[in-house]
């Protein structure tokens, strides 16, 4: 006879696996996330909120709650007038400027040419460069004097040294400015989603388009473009949220001037809160374009969400 | 509706000969079939024809006019690919109006062609709804009056039945059949499906590694094959051959049967020992081995079950098979079919 072992029960504790408990573990791991978010976006966006309704200043740290009077006072206050409809300008011409150039590059990119996986690259390269570094570089093509541009065009022959342009002095040129370094450093990241959406397209869809009789435009415009449309949406909004918030190329490239043309509502809000330390009138030009990004945002995501069905 | 002209025609990607010196002739309203295993450049050839590749030299004739150099959309000729292709973000009804708007037709006269298109193929209560929101037979006869809304020259098919269900494929091919027929245009149908070559194609072309194989009707394909690589690749299971005095002697698995069965005169013996067998309902394929055959080879033999005795079938015993000579099929060492030995 062979005597099978009685089986000993082991004491287990009740904890032992507990990490194989799908919930115990998810949460473990989305912690540090949740924790970053909430510490470091969410707290400072409450006490935004806060500074905006309350008069305090850094020469009067008071907490007093007074409603919306700081936008009140910062609607009828025509420099930060001026200073939405630039937000508004930068925003949509370097995201439109950004767009074309992408969409460009995405076609020239999508062809094969000897060193394209070189070209592709590279041509992240805007994208990836810290932004004070490349708008160093910027501000030296357009300085009044060293300006590698204008260098070019009189060398070209094209204006005489008179006609140079004095890029970051004159208030329309300026805004030209900053919409072509914010669109330099956009249009990589449009490239990828173009790019993205484009090789997404199946063959055969553009392969019946081309037996149906459509000629290059009808395919783009009729059956790339609509197809690609979500994921475009999805970058611009990524774009205009944030162009809208950003302050480094103005600040950088020209201080908002001249005279406070290409005064932006990040930089403005800068200006006015950090620098002059009035934070609650700060707080509320920062917080000023929230409620319509928020409208924004939704509607594009609506607009995508329809399209899908 | 026109012929479709095929002169030498080449393709080459590199050093690959995706199309090997096609040269085929297609009549007006026939309904050609492309046979092939995959990679063999059946739908390379068809591309070519539609004009989404430029074949490296040879002469495309489409309606009597040398398209060589002509840009897919002024051929005329529709295709149906096989994943369909419909536009995602289109109805229904603006994916077939596509190839009409491209022409620039007036909207009226688009509207009463979409209305034929899409009745004549029981489509018209779907037309308000986007291709995602259709089954894949609903899919398939979109593209399918898509292709047909504007009435091509020449109607081209590439394997449009592959992504149906096994059920849907049979009713699905009945539909495409009697529809050619009726529609009487001009048709090839590109398929690696040999039930569909010999059930939908007034002719077929068998090709393999960028050459036409054999070009004939589903029977001559069937009882005649060109080479050993037709006899292999159509009939399931395939031609058996076995080697013969330096070349091989074929014959399909029906035509191989208890020697009772076969009418007396005129017929080859064979012992053949059964290894096993599949009972299929209506036929039963039996597996073996025959005596005196230079390499041990497996020997299929399709059998009518209701007219089969059992005893004959046992496994592991010789029994006495025979072919009628008239069955019997002589390739030479080069694998080409010649008349005897």
């Amino acid at each position: 006879m062979v005597s099978i072992a009685e089986p000993i029960a082991k004491p287990v504790s009740r904890y032992r696996f507990i990490l194989d408990r799908r919930e115990v573990l998810g949460s473990l791991l989305v912690a540090p996330a949740v924790l970053y978010v909430l510490l470091l976006v969410g707290i400072p966006f409450l006490l935004a909120v806060y500074y905006s309704v309350s008069a305090y200043t850094i020469y009067n740290p008071s907490w007093r709650f007074v409603g919306l009077a700081n936008f009140e006072q910062i609607v009828r206050d025509p420099v930060f007038l001026g200073t939405l409809e630039n937000t508004f300008i930068f925003t949509f011409g370097s995201q439109a400027l950004g767009l074309i150039l992408g969409k460009f590059g995405a076609f020239l990119l999508l062809r094969p040419f000897p060193g394209r996986k070189i070209v592709r690259a590279l041509i992240v390269l805007p994208w990836v460069v810290p932004i004070a570094l490349a708008t160093v570089a910027w501000q030296w093509m357009f300085d009044s004097l060293y300006s590698v541009i204008n260098w070019t065009l009189i060398a070209l022959g094209i204006i005489t040294r008179a006609q140079a342009p004095n890029w970051l002095g004159t208030p329309h040129l300026a805004m030209l400015c900053i919409i072509l370094v914010n669109a330099w450093r956009f249009f990589p990241f449009a490239i990828v989603i173009f790019l993205a959406g484009i090789t997404s397209v199946p063959q055969d869809v553009i392969d019946a388009a081309i037996v149906d009789g459509a000629g290059f435009w009808r395919r783009n415009y009729q059956i790339i473009m609509p197809m690609i449309l979500p994921i475009v949406v999805i970058g611009l909004i990524f774009g205009i949220v944030f162009t809208f918030t950003d302050l480094s190329i103005v600040l950088l490239l020209t201080n908002g001037g001249p005279v406070g043309t290409t005064s932006v509502l990040g930089f403005e809000g800068y200006q006015v809160g950090i620098v002059s330390g009035d934070v609650s009138h700060g707080a509320a030009i920062s917080l000023f374009m929230l409620p319509v990004l928020f409208v924004v945002v939704i509607g594009m995501l609506r607009f995508i969400r329809r399209r899908e069905i | 509706m026109a012929a479709v002209l095929a002169r030498d025609i080449f393709k080459t990607f590199g050093e690959t000969h995706a199309v090997d010196g096609i040269s085929l002739a297609v009549p007006d309203g026939e309904f050609m079939v492309l046979l092939g295993p995959s990679g063999c450049g059946k739908t390379t050839f068809l591309r070519i024809i539609c004009g989404l590749e430029q074949q490296t030299s040879g002469d495309l004739m489409i309606g009597g006019h040398v398209v060589n150099d002509t840009p897919p959309r002024a051929r005329g000729v529709a295709m149906m690919f096989q994943s369909y292709g419909l536009y995602p973000h289109y109805t229904v009804r603006k994916n077939i109006a596509f190839p009409l708007r491209t022409q620039g037709l007036p909207s009226a006269q688009i509207d009463k062609k979409v209305a034929w298109a899409s009745q004549l193929l029981g489509i018209d209560h779907l037309l308000d709804r986007r291709p995602r929101q259709l089954s894949g037979g609903e899919r398939q006869r979109v593209a399918l009056a898509r292709a047909l809304v504007r009435e091509p020259t020449a109607l081209l098919l590439d394997e449009p039945l592959s992504n149906l269900d096994a059920k849907l494929r049979a009713s699905a091919r009945t539909e495409i059949k009697q529809f050619q027929q009726r529609v009487g245009v001009t048709t090839i149908y590109v398929t690696h499906d040999q039930v569909e070559a010999m059930g939908m194609g007034d002719r077929i072309a068998v090709i393999d590694h960028g050459k036409i194989r054999q070009l004939g009707t589903p029977a001559e394909i069937y009882d005649n094959p060109a080479d050993l690589f037709v006899a292999t690749f159509v009939g399931a299971p395939p031609m058996n051959l076995i080697k013969h005095n330096g070349g091989y002697l074929g014959f399909r698995p029906e035509n191989f049967l208890p020697k009772e069965m076969v009418a007396n005169g005129g017929c080859t013996e064979f012992s053949f020992r059964v290894e096993r067998s599949e009972y299929l309902g209506s036929e039963r394929i039996v597996y073996g081995e025959i005596e005196g055959a230079e390499t041990k080879q497996i020997i299929t033999a399709k059998l009518p079950p209701a007219h089969v005795a059992d005893e004959s079938i046992r496994p592991g015993e010789w029994h006495p098979y025979a072919v009628r000579n008239s069955m019997l099929r002589y390739f030479d060492k080069d694998g080409k079919r010649v008349s005897r030995h």
